[in-house]
């Protein structure tokens, strides 16, 4: 079991693991988000008081989460590739950061849309929002940093310094809306209790929630496979994959 | 230790320290960090007295007044235990309701009411259809008469 992980821990014996697994969450994340966007505009019922606008939440809120949690994925890799001088974790952070900058934005822009109906505002430097476009900036910071360094080790254990000292910002996301009066309303949806949503409207966000994972997983291992192609490639076997492809 | 097992070490203490720096400084912020004042705080004097600030809270049931210029608004901001009164000119968001949250940014007039600028809605994080909320308003109603008529007996 152990040495069977080891083996995979090898850049060469993933990519063809990662090809296997591309189609069937690609399959997935198509399945769930049809159904999910059926839920959305067909199923769930209009909101009480923000009637149609509150639709928005099917793509901000899953949107959202995983702004969170692939920073998380991302930094957990590249402190992992720090410790362990893995060279896999390295490239495994890079395939996650632009998908995970990708929801951050979609998460900001969604909820101005969505502000200026209800709020009566595009924007306001509250807490929640502000530390998601820190959020946002991470991502981009990590994604130029890692771009400027020529040397691919270099670049990881700097990537991986920025990423762990960014991770600090996640919790501040999630609980801001407990620690201090902000604009943005709480959490509807949490692990210690009931959530405050009518079940159908649940339903839709998290088959949408469900799909936004397998999409993340889906599209980072394809650029996972791209990233191994291009630093492999003065081995023989990507020459060999290069020329077969 | 092996030298992996030494850098784990490290990381997992540098990781520990930022988070530690980070909730310092966060709560050295804290009175920076905030939205909005309640109207308890601007009542104990919390709230800068002639900069711009916002309060925020409920907008009190059958408080809202509208003047004869009918632009202008005045509302009661209550956090149920202290309330301001608050003038705003202009047009209010759609989710603007008596027994709603809202923030309205402005400043403390010399008469004790609160001039704002700019009013927003503040939305809670319940979503339920019309029929649920037309509900659970019919039963709060019919729970508030009920403890009025106990009352009365």
């Amino acid at each position: 079991m152990n040495s069977e992980l080891f083996r995979l821990a090898a850049p060469q014996a993933f990519f063809p693991v990662a090809g296997k697994m591309l189609p069937w969450f690609s399959f997935l994340a198509g399945a769930l988000a049809l159904a999910g966007l059926y839920v959305a505009f067909f199923v769930a019922p209009t909101d009480a008081t923000q009637g149609e606008a509150y639709r928005i939440i099917f793509i901000h809120v899953p949107a959202a989460w995983m702004s969170m949690f692939i920073y998380v994925m991302m930094a957990g890799w590249a402190g992992f590739g720090l410790a362990m001088n893995t060279r896999l974790s390295g490239m495994m952070s890079s395939a996650l950061a632009p998908t995970g900058a990708m929801f951050t934005f979609i998460a900001l822009w969604t909820g101005a849309l969505w502000g200026k109906p209800t709020w009566g505002t595009y924007w306001a430097w509250d807490a929640r929002m502000t530390s998601e476009l820190v959020l946002l900036f991470l991502y981009l910071g990590f994604i130029a940093l890692k771009g400027a360094i020529q040397d691919p080790a270099r670049a990881d254990r700097a990537g991986a310094i920025l990423a762990l000292v960014g991770v600090v910002n996640v919790p501040i996301i999630y609980f801001s809306v407990q620690w201090w009066n902000t604009l943005h309303q709480g959490a509807s949806v949490s692990l210690t209790r009931a959530p405050s949503m009518a079940a159908v409207m649940l339903l839709g966000m998290l088959l949408m929630a469900l799909a936004a994972w397998m999409y993340s997983i889906a599209v980072a291992l394809a650029r996972l496979r791209r990233i191994i192609l291009e630093r492999e490639r003065d081995a023989e076997w990507a020459k060999l994959q290069r020329s077969t492809a | 230790m092996k030298p992996r097992h030494q850098r784990m070490v490290a990381i997992g203490a540098g990781v520990a320290l930022i988070a530690i720096a980070a909730a310092l400084v966060l709560n050295a912020f804290q009175g920076n960090v905030v939205f909005f004042f309640s109207p308890s705080q601007i009542a104990a004097r919390e709230a800068p007295q002639d900069k711009t600030f916002r309060v925020g809270g409920m907008v009190e049931k059958g408080s809202l007044k509208r003047q004869a210029d009918g632009l202008t608004v005045t509302f009661i901001v209550t956090d149920t235990a202290k309330s301001i009164p608050v003038t705003y000119t202009g047009i209010l968001p759609d989710l603007f309701k008596e027994g709603k949250g809202v923030v309205a940014q402005g400043k403390l007039g010399p008469d004790g009411a609160f001039h704002a600028s700019e009013v927003l809605a503040k939305h809670d994080e319940n979503y339920m259809p019309p029929e649920a909320a037309h509900a659970l308003s019919k039963a709060e109603a019919e729970k508030a008469a009920k403890s009025v008529t106990g009352g009365a007996r």
